[in-house]
């Protein structure tokens, strides 16, 4: 095979942070690769740098034989190289036809590229209609047109960051048939992940990276995913422990509870039902986009749904704002770090002041004890191994893992009945993971009844009680987790929306 | 009181010299939002404008070095507020409002050997027998070339947003700049030429008022019409067409309200005056009002702040 | 090359020096425009900033006119910094400044000629009111319908001005004034009047008011719930609702607060300084406070020298009028700049400037 890529000692140093040092690796022409670390290992940057987003301090790059150093996306897209990026660079406001338009450097007129992108994606088994607003498409939809703006390029090199984070397992296993389509043709696709089984499904290569070293390369269809996985981190991990227990009495009770979305792009809630035992996790997967950010809504209380349709322990909680919630020890912990369950520019201080004024008594008759709140801050920050100088730094001077921690540390410590998360552990390193789940398991152990809303199935299987799915704003019923199947989960989940395996070659 | 001195085809067509110049800022303003940008100080850049515009048509004689000298002065005053919002990363309300009170200021220090000087007079054009036509000819075509030009606008606006592959890049900079940013665009760059079209819009406009609408310069003549000109985009959620609908709206009442002034209706004057603004208002609420997708027509990435930092 | 590179948290030292570099970065630009208008520039800055203070001639006169201005600036400023740390932007300050007057004056020219202790207290009731009615006008608009505050408490501004115009020809008109559009002077009526209550230092029942005003705002914003609850709604407005920050309260308080701020503000100027409502009455004090606002970094320490140095900008400026002959826009073109260097040096807060290679952006 003759290297269609070459990277060669390539370095990139932001301040504080050494991202990329000395990586090198190679591509084949129709090879899959994989880029396989954990997060920060400087996967993002390194894929970055071969896009033209990023320029490296040192280090060179060689592309079919020529030297290649591209000065911005455009240059790397007229030499063959496409990304698909994991926050898809779309906008909501436009349609299909000219989000694809926007993607490419001398695009065909309108009429005619509504018809490529028509024939392109019917090829390739990704339908899609190119008059259709984005913002009205699913996580996978919206994928596709990704995915179509880099096929309608004929790439020779197709680069895919964490595409699978979106789909359902059906989904997925179209995905791979499409990049398999594509491989065998003889693009190259450099696939970056830190799903292991999916790594060893589809790749033939994988460059492991770490603290933006690459560690070690291998052939993953001849490993174990523990192997895969300690390559990786670098240590073993020590897997959760729960102890089981029997469910306890019911402590929350949700019944047909819709709530029209706010958001014009969002999701409706419809008719969604479910119940939380004590010492019970209840999670709650689901593609992104399916109302997953709006249920959290609804359980804080920063969306106000019918009193009824929310009850805890029998007594009708749903027309109480966030305040009141807390008041009655319902706790939640949004998705969204910086801006929405932590103010980026203020200290961990105010911020622990932010959801925990009212259980932790750090205000009386509206003035405030800052003394207190600092000490809560700090509690906060030695309970669960925070890494920061002190509770004065703001929030955005923290890592995405530790950030993490204190948000979910906050609400533990307040001894909440009920616990509401929403991705606990996106983007947060696999140590930090962990310990996350740990704190969670440990909390239901306690007595509380816990949801956790999760697109990381591998994670709601590991801790959760029962599980359901979330699909166009309703709720599947919720099944024991043990002993579910991948297929069953992934029609749980919905299926493949309206997919088809590919067909044709385009 | 006498309402039969006012002639509708008189006011029809004052109507339209009425609005022009709150045309002419509104559809700059409108290029300037899609893009992402908010720039709150047309007012500043309207009244450089007019200043600019009326010293160099005197000195010059001619009206149309003028009105060159007009958007070249609102496209100045707009750059320094696209250098201070979109390089050093300001606030765009608080620079935009910085922008409207730096233009009244030296406006009014420009303007000071301007008081009570006579402007040359700007020729109608002569469209031969369009301008004959009976009622039509008054209405359509016997203005100054300015109306025109403003009409030509609105319609190259219109185009260039609705047809144009850089219209859509410009579109597509104000929905996600940080997703534009990401494909490889120019978002700085491109938001700086739209603040600087914006800008010249809006001196033109402001050389509107104090060439051909009073024609005279006074301290603080645009009296509020720049943010008049803001309240029409919202009006227009964003479109082309509806600007001109929105500014010809507007220019109906002000023409309407000195018709019922100049005829004596029994209302004191100062509430005649303040009638324009009140509309506004009252436009302004019945389209906030409105539910679902045509209130958010914003730009998604309206007055956010960018900074590339990958 | 340079480039700018963003802050892990804001930087403290910038954040009080920023302010000083802007003034300075102002006296050097607006040296620059005296002399391109013929004028000494260092003759122009030195009668703008020194005179009224410590010229043996002129400092009689001006040192206690620098309270007379300051004060409205700052009770204003005080109002709209609250708003503005939430998010809220009430720039419509000038008209509520002008029927906050209206309000006020009306009330005691209602009574007059009755002397009675009542009369005044009964005024600034009056004033605030009048001046909170008027930003309620926005806010309620804002919650309700979810309008654009800044267009509409901006546009109501021009509304109040023809109101002005109506009663200082109409309503308020003095009956004895011999027909000349204006009211009564209320400085001649003692029931209603706001005097200089320490001869000699311009210091008046507002100016008095002011200070009382900054030191509520302090404990508000440091010491107190709502004040988080506002700093918070600013920054971060989702993070804000999540913790169980009403919005729409804050937007009627922000606005009803800076709203009866101006309002006193209008109502101490027309029965103290002033002495009447006429047509021109209101002198620009409602934007002049917008930048004392954002030059004192909306925290009321710095506010209260902003407004200070502000007044001493108009003081100066009347003083640079009458000495050298400089025109009085020269001085609101000079504060316009002043905000404009205050928002490009105040990068330096948040960013730190970097020079050598970088990559591609």
């Amino acid at each position: 095979m003759t290297a269609l890529l070459k990277v060669e000692g390539l370095a990139k140093a932001y301040p504080g942070v050494v991202a990329n040092d000395d990586v090198s690796f190679d591509i084949a022409e129709g090879e899959i690769h994989a880029l396989l670390g954990e997060n920060g290992a400087g996967k993002s940057t390194l894929v970055k740098m071969i896009y033209g987003l990023v320029r490296p301090d040192s280090g060179r790059m060689v592309l079919r034989g020529q030297p290649y150093t591209p000065a911005e996306p455009r240059a790397a897209r007229a030499a063959g190289v496409a990304m698909v990026f994991q926050h898809f660079s779309l906008f909501d406001a436009l349609n299909v036809a000219e989000n694809v338009a926007l993607g490419m450097e001398n695009p065909p007129p309108m009429g005619h590229l509504a018809e490529r992108i028509r024939a392109v994606s019917e090829a390739y088994g990704l339908p899609l209609s190119p008059e259709r607003l984005v913002g009205d498409l699913s996580a996978g939809e919206r994928q596709r047109v990704e995915i179509v703006r880099c096929l309608l390029q004929d790439p020779r090199l197709l680069i895919m960051d964490e595409p699978t984070s979106v789909l359902t397992p059906q989904e997925v296993e179209i995905l791979f048939a499409t990049l398999r389509t594509l491989a065998a043709e003889g693009t190259a696709i450099l696939y970056i992940s830190h799903k292991l089984e999916e790594i060893r499904r589809l790749c033939d290569r994988a460059t492991i990276l770490r603290r933006g070293r690459v560690v070690d390369s291998c052939n993953p269809r001849e490993k174990s995913a523990a192997q895969l996985a300690e390559m990786m981190v670098g240590a073993k991990l020590s897997v959760p422990r729960r102890a089981a227990s029997a469910p306890g009495e019911v402590m929350l009770e949700v019944a047909k509870l819709s709530l029209p979305s706010v958001n014009p792009f969002g999701t409706s809630l419809r008719g969604i039902s479910f119940i939380v035992h004590r010492g019970e996790i209840l999670g709650i997967g689901g593609v992104a986009g399916n109302g997953q950010d709006e249920l959290l809504s609804a359980l804080s209380g920063e969306a106000i749904a019918s009193a009824g349709t929310i009850r805890l322990f029998g007594q009708p909680i749903g027309a109480l704002g966030p305040g009141a919630r807390r008041r009655i020890a319902v706790l939640s912990a949004p998705e969204e770090r910086l801006g929405h369950a932590a103010a980026p520019d203020m200290s961990l201080t105010e911020n622990a002041l932010l959801t925990a004024a009212i259980r932790q008594g750090l205000a009386e008759r509206g003035f405030l004890k800052w003394p207190a709140a600092r000490a809560f801050a700090q509690k906060v920050i030695e309970t669960f191994d925070v890494r920061t100088p002190g509770p004065g730094n703001v929030a955005r001077s923290l890592s995405g893992g530790n950030l993490q921690k204190f948000v979910i540390g906050r609400e533990v410590l307040q001894k909440p009945e009920v616990l509401v998360v929403n991705q606990p552990t996106w983007g947060v390193d696999a140590a930090a993971a962990a310990s996350i789940r740990q704190a969670l398991l440990d909390l239901a152990e306690s007595g509380a009844a816990v949801v956790v809303i999760s697109q990381d199935l591998d994670e709601l299987m590991e801790i959760s009680d029962r599980f359901a799915a979330l699909n166009e704003g309703r709720l599947t019923p919720a099944r024991p987790s043990r002993g579910l199947t991948l297929e069953e989960i992934g029609l749980m989940m919905g299926g493949a929306h309206d997919m088809e395996v590919p067909h044709a070659v385009g | 009181m006498d309402l039969s001195a006012i002639n509708p085809v008189i006011l029809t067509a004052s109507l339209m010299v009425a609005a022009t110049p709150i045309l002419l800022a509104a559809i700059g303003e409108l290029v300037v939002e899609k893009s992402g940008v908010l720039n709150l100080g047309v007012e500043g850049m309207m009244i450089a404008g007019a200043i600019c515009g009326f010293a160099v048509a005197v000195e010059t004689g001619s009206p149309a070095l003028g009105f060159l000298a007009a958007a070249l002065g609102g496209a100045g005053l707009a750059l320094i507020f696209g250098f201070l919002t979109q390089v050093l990363m300001s606030n765009q309300v608080a620079t935009g409002l910085a922008l409207a009170l730096f233009g009244l200021g030296l406006s009014a220090l420009i303007g000071q050997r301007y008081q009570g000087v006579k402007p040359p007079a700007t020729a109608r054009l002569d469209l031969g027998p369009l301008s004959d036509i009976p009622v039509l000819g008054r209405v359509l075509f016997s203005h100054d070339p300015m109306v025109y030009v403003s009409l030509g606008l609105v319609a190259a606006v219109w185009a260039f947003l609705r047809v144009t592959r850089a219209g859509l890049i410009l579109r597509a900079v104000g929905e996600g700049h940080d997703a534009a940013h990401a494909l490889g665009y120019k978002v700085v760059r491109i938001r700086l030429m739209a603040i600087a079209f914006g800008g010249a819009c809006a001196g033109l406009g402001g050389a509107y008022l104090s060439l051909i609408r009073v024609p005279q310069w006074t301290e603080g003549m645009t009296a509020g019409a720049g943010w008049i000109a803001l309240a029409i985009v919202v009006f227009a959620s964003w479109r082309a067409g509806r600007v001109l609908l929105g500014a010809y709206l507007f220019g109906g009442v002000a023409v309407l309200q000195l018709n019922l002034q100049a005829a004596g209706v029994p209302v004191p004057v100062e509430y005649l005056s303040m009638s324009p603004y009140l509309i506004t208002i009252i436009v302004l609420v019945i389209m906030s009002s409105r539910r679902g997708r045509a209130a958010v027509a914003a730009p998604a990435s309206l007055g956010r702040v960018f900074h590339a930092s990958s | 090359m340079i480039w700018l590179e963003k802050r892990a948290a804001p930087s403290r030292f910038w954040t009080v020096v920023t302010p000083l570099l802007a003034v300075a970065l102002t006296m050097l630009a607006g040296g620059v425009l005296f002399a391109a208008l013929g004028k000494d520039p260092v003759a122009a800055i030195r009668t703008i900033f020194w005179d009224p203070l410590f010229n043996a001639q002129f400092a009689s006169y001006s040192r206690p006119q620098l309270l007379v201005k300051a004060g409205p600036l700052i009770l204003i400023a005080t109002g709209l910094a609250l708003g503005f740390r939430a998010g809220v932007w009430n720039i419509g300050a000038e008209g509520q400044y002008i029927v906050g007057a209206l309000c006020g004056a009306g009330v005691g020219l209602a009574f007059y000629p009755l002397e009675a202790w009542y009369v005044f207290p009964l005024m600034v009731l009056a004033g605030g009111l009048g001046g909170w009615a008027w930003a309620m006008i926005p806010a309620l608009l804002k919650t309700r319908f979810r309008t654009n505050e800044i267009l509409v408490s901006l546009l109501l501004v021009y509304v109040a001005e023809q109101f002005l115009a109506s009663m200082s020809l109409g309503l308020m008109r003095n009956p004895e004034g011999g027909g000349f559009p204006g009211s009564r002077n209320l400085q001649q009526y003692p029931s209603a009047a706001n005097p200089e209550l320490i001869s000699g230092t311009g210091l008046h029942w507002g100016v008095v008011v002011a200070f009382v005003a900054l030191i509520m705002a302090y404990i508000l914003l440091h010491r107190h719930i709502l004040g988080f609850q506002i700093r918070l709604a600013g920054q971060s407005p989702r993070a804000a609702r999540f913790a169980g920050v009403n919005a729409n309260r804050l937007v009627v308080f922000c606005l009803g607060v800076s709203g009866a701020l101006a309002g006193l503000a209008g109502l101490f100027e027309v029965s103290g300084p002033a002495g009447q409502v006429n047509i021109d009455f209101n002198q620009g004090y409602g934007f002049t406070a917008i930048i004392v606002a954002f030059l004192g970094r909306l925290h009321p320490v710095g506010i209260l020298f902003a407004g200070l140095l502000m007044a001493l900008t108009y003081i100066g400026g009347e003083l640079a009028q009458f000495m050298l002959q400089i025109p009085a826009a020269a001085i609101q073109a000079f504060q316009g700049m002043l905000l404009f260097f205050l928002l490009g040096v105040d990068v330096l807060t948040n960013y730190r400037v970097r020079i050598g290679i970088r990559e591609t952006a």
